[in-house]
């Protein structure tokens, strides 16, 4: 009891990257707590996911498999996840910050009462004290997120109500297996104790998702362009000498925005996060909310017209000048040096 | 013929393009009066959508609603310009520091107080936190259904309406019946202009409180009530205190922090072949690329 829960999401038929992710700080702050590690899984079909799960430490998986329960809709999954919080009262509970844990979270956290964070980029076991009602909180989750566009960094508790939630974006968190043979429990859930029979007045009519075409996340080299690349036709030249690396095309807003590339492939406080081994940026200027999703990149080269952008602060190699001159030389002579 | 009493949630937000720490109290709230107010992003989306509800059914009632400081009365103004017929604004010092939770409390009290409403709009997230909580939570406090990430109406007949959601990688249609409340996306259309007539008639709207600052103002408006925007305290509406403001909300700031990026000692490299050369060499030798 009262232990930290992860809300496994359904990307798909597959379970979303974000939810190994959540699992994996899930494990790290259970065992700082010295709690243990539950998960849940709705959905239908859902036999054998529970191989995929376990290795991260859980100790509990909890599985709705009814097929009423995919695709995704808010109040099947809300009306479950609620009644089986009520019953095992976990201390903290982690979602995705995705269409559908941005979905559940308040309306779930609203029947609890209870304080949910959303787009945290940081989470913590510590304490507070409480200096009006002389009380010290052990053991709190710090929610800590960037807050006013992205220009001040906030800690975020709540200290008597629980679960404490909170959403976490993809690829903020790194995600690792604990031990492959881990050994869980599987808990099946009788889907008719905890699924209200009003959940079902909004019908899904139509639905088309397409899958993801870009992995921009776990690729070793990520070429980013920004608003200085000047136009799409200019970025098929980034997309040239990231194929020749091995790697893939990101961009900043602003570059999303004029309608360059894809919203996909946005990295940053609202985009996703990503740490390769070499972010090359081609005319970004390096504003704070474009760094939140870089800033753990090994390598950093900054591509800019002008030597003052601030992003030239946090790289490791400066070229100064224009990206439609310097990408042309550095194909040039990778192809001449690459054996 | 259908009318439909809709409410639409719309917030004055900071503009959070360009602050800095000075905008944050000691306490970790947020202090508005340092900053510029606009009408929160995404809340002209769903106004728009609200519009188009009336389009198709004209006998069908607007009412915007808003929690927060005297000021901002002033969005409720710029609603009533662009097609809104009521304006509410909801606001006490019980209220502040409210978090998502004790807002949607509020917010929830004040549609029950309304009455009958069948549809509910709002912006799917408000750039001062860019939660997006407030809608689901008013939806569960009222026990109503959600469609979060809505686009676009598709359908709309007396009993039934169809909407369009924006997710992540693609799009799905829902139907729901009434009452519902709907949270639109940024990609929903744009808000219609204000309308030259509306923006005559409704110039000199304001609420009491704001009138008796000026004397003059409250003689010349006294004869048309629809000048007088509607201003609600905790005791109009039927609510639980202990739910309100600071002591109704879970969450609390702990503590803000500046960001402060640790600078790198950084190579400068010119734009001359013989330097590039050697740049893409050295990556290479390093396994850095290659
Ligand atoms: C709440 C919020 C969330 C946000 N989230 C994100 C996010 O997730 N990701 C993100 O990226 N931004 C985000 N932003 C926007 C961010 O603040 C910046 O506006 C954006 O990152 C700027 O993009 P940019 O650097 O491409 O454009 P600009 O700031 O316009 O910079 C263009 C740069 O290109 C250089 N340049 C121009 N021409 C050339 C040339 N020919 N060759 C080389 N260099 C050239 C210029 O010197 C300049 O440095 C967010 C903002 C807010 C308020
Ligand atoms: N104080 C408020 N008054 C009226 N509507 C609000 C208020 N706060 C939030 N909302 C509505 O809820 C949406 C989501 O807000 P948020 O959860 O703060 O991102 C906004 O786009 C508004 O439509």
């Amino acid at each position: 009891m009262n232990n930290v829960i992860v809300y496994c999401e359904l990307d798909e038929g597959k379970i979303a990257e974000v939810s190994f992710e959540l699992l994996t700080k899930g494990r790290s702050l259970a065992n700082q707590l010295n709690c243990k590690l539950d998960a849940l899984l709705i959905g239908s079909n859902l036999k054998g996911f529970e191989k995929e799960i376990f290795p991260f430490g859980v100790d509990t998986l909890y599985i709705a498999d009814d097929k009423r329960l995919s695709p995704y809709s808010t109040l099947p999954h809300s009306s479950v996840v609620v009644n089986l919080f009520k019953e095992i009262t976990p201390q903290i509970c982690l979602m995705g910050a995705t269409t559908i844990g941005r979905d559940l979270g308040p309306r779930v956290s609203s029947a609890l009462k209870s304080g949910l964070t959303a787009d945290c980029t940081e989470l913590e076991i510590g304490d507070h004290e409480d200096k009006k009602l002389k009380k010290v909180y052990k053991d709190l989750l710090y929610q800590i997120r960037p807050a006013f566009g992205g220009n001040i960094i906030a800690t975020i508790i709540n200290p008597d109500c629980r679960p404490q939630m909170a959403t976490v974006r993809e690829g903020v968190m790194k995600k690792a297996i604990v031990d492959e043979n881990y050994k869980g429990k599987l808990v099946n859930l009788d889907i008719n104790k905890y699924l209200d029979e009003t959940a079902f007045v909004v019908k899904i009519i139509e639905r088309h998702i397409e899958s993801s075409k870009v992995n921009i996340k776990n690729s070793p080299v990520i070429v980013a362009g920004g608003f200085g690349v000047g136009s799409s036709d200019n970025f098929r030249q980034l997309f040239h000498l990231a194929s020749i690396l091995g790697g893939e095309v990101g961009a900043s807003r602003a570059a999303v925005d004029a309608g360059y590339v894809e919203h996909e492939r946005q990295i940053g406080q609202t985009g996703i996060t990503v740490r390769p081994k070499l972010y090359i940026a081609c005319g970004i200027s390096g504003q704070i909310q474009h760094l939140a999703g870089m800033l753990e990149s090994s390598i950093v080269i900054s591509i800019n017209s002008d030597p003052n952008a601030p992003i030239n602060k946090i790289a490791n190699y400066v070229i100064v000048g224009k990206v439609e001159d310097v990408i042309p030389k550095m194909i040039r002579y990778y192809k001449e040096n690459v054996k | 013929m259908k009318s439909f009493q809709i409410v639409v949630l719309a917030k004055q937000v900071p503009d959070t393009r360009n602050v800095g720490k000075d905008a944050m109290k000691a306490d970790g709230t947020v202090n508005r009066a340092a900053l510029p107010a606009i009408f929160n992003p995404e809340d002209l989306h769903a106004l728009e959508q609200a519009l188009r509800i009336k389009d198709q059914f004209p006998g069908s009632t607007i009412t915007l609603l808003t929690m927060g400081p005297v000021r901002a009365a002033e969005i409720l103004k710029e609603g009533f310009y662009r097609g809104a017929d009521d304006g509410i604004l909801l606001t006490d010092r019980a209220f502040a520091g409210s978090d998502t939770l004790a807002t949607s409390y509020a917010l929830s009290c004040a549609i029950r107080k309304i009455k009958d409403v069948d549809i509910i709009v709002c912006g799917r997230q408000a750039i001062d936190g860019d939660t997006a909580q407030v809608g689901p939570q008013v939806a569960e406090k009222l026990g109503i259904p959600q469609i979060t990430y809505a686009e676009e109406i598709v359908s709309l007949t007396k009993d039934k309406i169809q909407v369009k959601r924006r997710l992540e990688r693609g799009v799905e249609i829902v139907e729901a019946a009434f009452p519902v409340l709907i949270t639109v996306n940024s990609s929903a259309p744009h808000c219609r202009p204000r309308n030259a007539k509306r923006l005559m008639k409704y110039k000199h709207a304001s609420t009491i409180s704001k009138r008796q600052e000026s004397e003059e103002d409250y003689l010349s408006t006294a004869n048309h009530s629809y000048l007088t925007i509607k201003e609600w305290s905790v005791n109009d509406i039927e609510c639980d205190h202990e739910q309100l403001g600071l002591g109704g909300s879970p969450t609390k700031v702990k503590k803000v922090d500046n960001i402060v990026f640790q600078s790198k000692e950084s190579r400068r490299i010119e734009d001359f072949d013989d330097d590039i050369n050697a740049l893409m060499k050295e990556l290479i030798t390093s396994h850095i690329i290659g």
